[in-house]
């Protein structure tokens, strides 16, 4: 096997495991604010890159406005289901928030397939960042830098905004005591709607970063989801750098796997996630309660 | 041995009751001769499916994102054993069967200790290994799946591709699972998982090995579902690749909610909504419009609908409204 | 007379589940006053002040707050009429070291001490800021509680058991805490187990019983009714 092709496939599972990354941090923001384990984060991404499509095929708006408008879009969308959808669940069992979520992200995947059809659709890289660099050892394409580079810088900014800013201060808070947290005049049911739209957001800009790599098709993020879900048991809820640093640790193992045993590459996370179970059932970075 | 209180009051069988059983069991010999026998096959397999769902779902409060797994595994291996290794109906069921109850015991040993959301995640996430591994082994024959599976004979006497004795063949297998299942949910071990769904950390002062009772309780429902799997294989013919993949196991969840989690009847009736629902659909010509105006939308996009309405409006199901109306009118 | 009330609770119901709590109370607070509101366990006194703050959500009656009706608020906006609250609990945020649990609540009003003025006033805080908030003492804890609110600007604060557990000399400090809050003008509501402790700082006691108000004590009286004090705290 050509180093080309290791180091190659070790890139793309950088890039998976940097989406991971992105939508296991919205996932744990949501959860720990709402009490909610947004299923529908694999649709989101997928609305960040059809947005992103759309934005160019009807409005003629590019990739780096793209970047920065999809995820606000895709944030409003996901506080408007907020406010009007999840908010009437709080007081029920966090069963039904799953349950709800579900049908939310049926809808949504349904709904685009109605109007876009299953096959994909593609997104030329901007011209900005075609071409690429030898290293010698490898070929690195200028767009799959960018992806991990972005969304690397991404999940930092929302690290350090989560635990040394005020609003993260206040996200914390809320996070921990909602209650004691509202009597000190903290309007929380609105940080829950915003809180919602962040997490929701970081799918978004997945979903515009993958647009360029990955065909957009209403379909992209419904299995997506689900070794997302995995990424979070191995990595166990409650740590957000531990989140990013398993993301990125599964990807890379996937990416490897494609080269030595390619028949296992799509499985090998859950059967991480099985063995991790086995032998340490909180999680790598998380506590046994 | 101490007991824990009966959190639930257990239904007594009055005559009311018996008449309710015997209604259903005329309604179940008569439906053939007023639906079509393959379209009430198909439903009797997943309403089986849903009860076993709903055994985990309704006495343990655990929520199971995987099911799809047991069903559709159980199937290929029936199917399997039917086609490659020629066994007999009975056997090939058995097969598939026992082989639910192994994965669901693997399942269950990993995933049980973890709490509600986890849960459902896990298994989440272990059903689309199974997925993966139809995909991957050589004998599910992937996008293809098992097809031309042979039905056979029962007892070695009546011919299965005989509609009717197909039929009541099923009927007698989902009877058989419905009672076992009722039975067990109001045994002593049923009043024991509800005691330790509504108060775990009691249960466990009492000294109750609490994951073993939920362990038993997802092998069990891991079985029934199997067996429904199983059953669905041979009387269609076919094991597939939808049948492990999560949709079902979402599916299975939508009959359950929609029909009334937790009730005796409501699977059966979610599962005879969603199907007749599918079953309509996929009926109507390519070009079907509604009112001639537009398009309907593709199943996925109608099931996410109903569980969006059902969870904000009418979260105890059909049945389950029926029975608060009813015990609301009776209380005044 | 009405422009210096703070607060008039009148007849205020609260249930905690499908418990009944609060049976019809009525009282009320005057500018500058310190008023307790003693009895004995389970008598309701927490939920007496959790219905104030508005995060008893099952309440009915009518509670005033600087001339706002307050019932139909949510607890946000009860707060951000200038409203403090040290819990009983004392709601310390683990997930923030001391300075973050100092700088959470918002300011409500004008005025508010800074970070700078609290930590000369407690010192002990200052050398535990990088601290977790969890990781401190039951009196370092009241105290971050008691500062944290300090520094909002609220002049009505709500107290529930500041002197609760802890060690005589930190009730002490607490204490000259409160002393120094009813000097700056504070509006203070108290609830109190210690009854030593709260006479020498109340205006007026309000004894509750059974989620009821079953007799007001002024100052001046509570010499001449030490007996029926005591009989209602069951001392």
């Amino acid at each position: 096997m050509s180093m080309q092709a290791l180091f190659g496939q070790l890139l793309v599972g950088l890039i998976n495991g940097s989406f991971y990354a992105m939508l296991s941090l919205g996932l744990a923001i949501i959860f720990g604010l709402l009490g909610i384990v947004n299923i529908a984060q694999g649709a989101f991404y997928m609305l960040g890159g059809f947005v992103t499509w759309m934005l160019l095929n009807y409005a003629g708006i590019g990739y780096f406005w793209s970047l920065l408008l999809v995820p606000i879009i895709v944030g409003l969308i996901g506080a408007a289901i907020e406010k009007t959808l999840l908010k009437k669940i709080y007081n029920l069992d966090h069963m039904y928030g799953l349950l709800l979520t579900f049908g939310i992200m049926m809808f949504i995947q349904g709904m685009f397939v109605h109007f876009f059809a299953t096959a994909g659709r593609p997104y030329t890289v901007p011209s900005a960042l075609t071409g690429g660099y030898n290293l010698g050892f490898m070929f690195l394409p200028k767009y799959r830098g960018w992806v991990v580079l972005a969304s690397l810088v991404l999940c930092l900014v929302t690290w350090y905004a989560i635990e040394k800013t005020s609003i993260g201060r206040t996200l914390r808070a809320a996070t921990e005591n909602p209650t004691l947290t509202r009597a000190f005049g903290v309007n929380v049911p609105a940080l829950m709607t915003i809180g919602f739209g962040i997490g929701v957001a970081l799918a978004g800009a997945a979903g515009v970063l993958a647009a360029p790599i990955y065909p957009v098709s209403p379909l992209m993020g419904a299995e997506l989801i689900i070794t997302v879900f995995a990424v979070v048991v191995v990595g166990g809820m409650g740590s957000i750098m531990g989140a990013i640093v398993t993301s990125l640790m599964l990807g890379l193992l996937e990416g490897l796997t494609k080269v030595v045993y390619p028949q296992g590459s799509n499985m090998v996370i859950f059967v991480i996630m099985l063995i991790v179970l086995l032998v340490r059932p909180a999680g790598l970075f998380g506590r046994e309660r | 041995m101490t007991h824990l209180p009966d959190t639930v009051t257990k239904p007594t069988t009055s005559n009311h009751t018996l008449i309710w059983y015997g209604l259903g069991l005329i309604a179940l010999l008569a439906a053939p001769f007023l639906f079509y026998p393959v379209f009430l096959v198909k439903l009797l397999c997943f309403a089986l499916f849903a009860c076993a769902f709903n055994l985990l779902l309704g006495s343990c409060g655990l929520l199971s994102f995987g099911h799809a797994a047991f069903f559709g595994a159980a199937g290929y291996v029936a199917g399997h054993a039917a086609k490659e290794w020629g066994l007999p109906f009975e056997l090939a069921i058995l097969c598939g069967t026992a082989s639910a109850a192994v994965l669901g015991f693997l399942f269950g040993y990993v995933s049980v200790r973890r709490s509600g959301l986890q849960f459902a995640m896990i298994t989440l996430a272990l059903a689309q290994l199974i997925y993966f591994l139809a995909w991957q082994l050589p004998f599910t024959h992937a996008e293809d799946g098992l097809s031309a599976i042979p039905r056979g004979k029962v007892l070695g006497l009546f011919d299965l591709d005989n509609i009717m004795v197909l039929y009541y063949t099923t009927a007698a297998i989902f009877l058989f699972g419905f009672i076992a299942m009722h039975r067990m949910t109001n045994s002593t071990f049923g009043q024991l998982l509800r005691a330790i769904r509504d108060n775990e950390p009691r249960a466990i002062s009492l000294g109750y090995e609490v994951n073993r009772y939920k362990l038993m309780a997802f092998v069990l429902s891991a079985t029934f579902a199997g067996l429904a799997g199983s059953t669905k294989a041979i009387a269609l013919k076919i094991a597939a690749l939808t049948d492990v993949h999560w949709a079902t196991s979402g599916s299975v969840i939508l009959m359950t909610l929609l029909g009334g989690l937790g009730t005796l009847l409501g699977p059966v009736v979610g599962a005879g909504v969603v199907q007749a629902i599918e079953d309509h659909l996929s009926s109507l010509p390519a070009d079907f419009a509604v009112f001639g105006l537009f398009r309907l939308p593709p199943i996925t996009a109608i099931i996410g609908a109903i569980f969006i309405i059902c969870i904000l409006l009418f979260r105890r199901g059909i049945v389950g409204e029926i029975q608060h109306w009813l015990d609301r009118r009776s209380g005044k | 007379m009405s422009d210096q009330r703070v607060l008039t609770v009148d007849n205020v119901t609260g249930h905690y589940g499908d418990s009944h709590i609060l049976h019809g109370v009525s009282m009320h607070v005057n500018e500058g006053e310190v008023v307790t509101i003693i009895g004995r366990n389970g008598a309701g006194k927490t939920t007496l002040l959790r219905a104030i703050m508005g995060i008893l959500t099952k309440r009915g009656g009518s509670i005033v707050v600087r001339g706002q009706e307050t019932i139909a608020l949510p607890p946000e906006r009860i707060a951000r009429l200038g409203i403090g609250y040290v819990p009983e609990e004392r709601g310390i945020y683990a997930t923030l070291d001391v300075t973050e649990n100092l700088m959470l609540p918002p300011r409500v009003a004008a005025g508010g001490m800074s970070l700078d003025d609290i930590y000369k006033l407690f010192p002990n805080l200052y050398e535990r800021r990088r601290s977790p908030g969890t990781r401190l003492s039951g009196g370092e804890q009241q105290m971050l509680a008691i500062a944290r609110v300090l520094r909002t600007g609220a002049k009505f604060l709500l107290l529930d058991e500041p002197t609760e557990g802890l060690a005589p000399v930190i009730v002490q400090q607490i204490g000259a805490t409160i002393e120094l809050m009813k000097r700056q003008g504070m509006t203070l509501i108290l609830v109190e187990q210690n009854f030593r402790f709260a006479s020498r700082l109340a205006d007026r006691h309000y004894v509750m019983e059974h989620g009821q108000i079953v007799d007001v004590i002024d100052r001046a009286q509570v010499q001449a009714r030490m007996d029926s004090i005591k009989s209602y705290l069951g001392i």
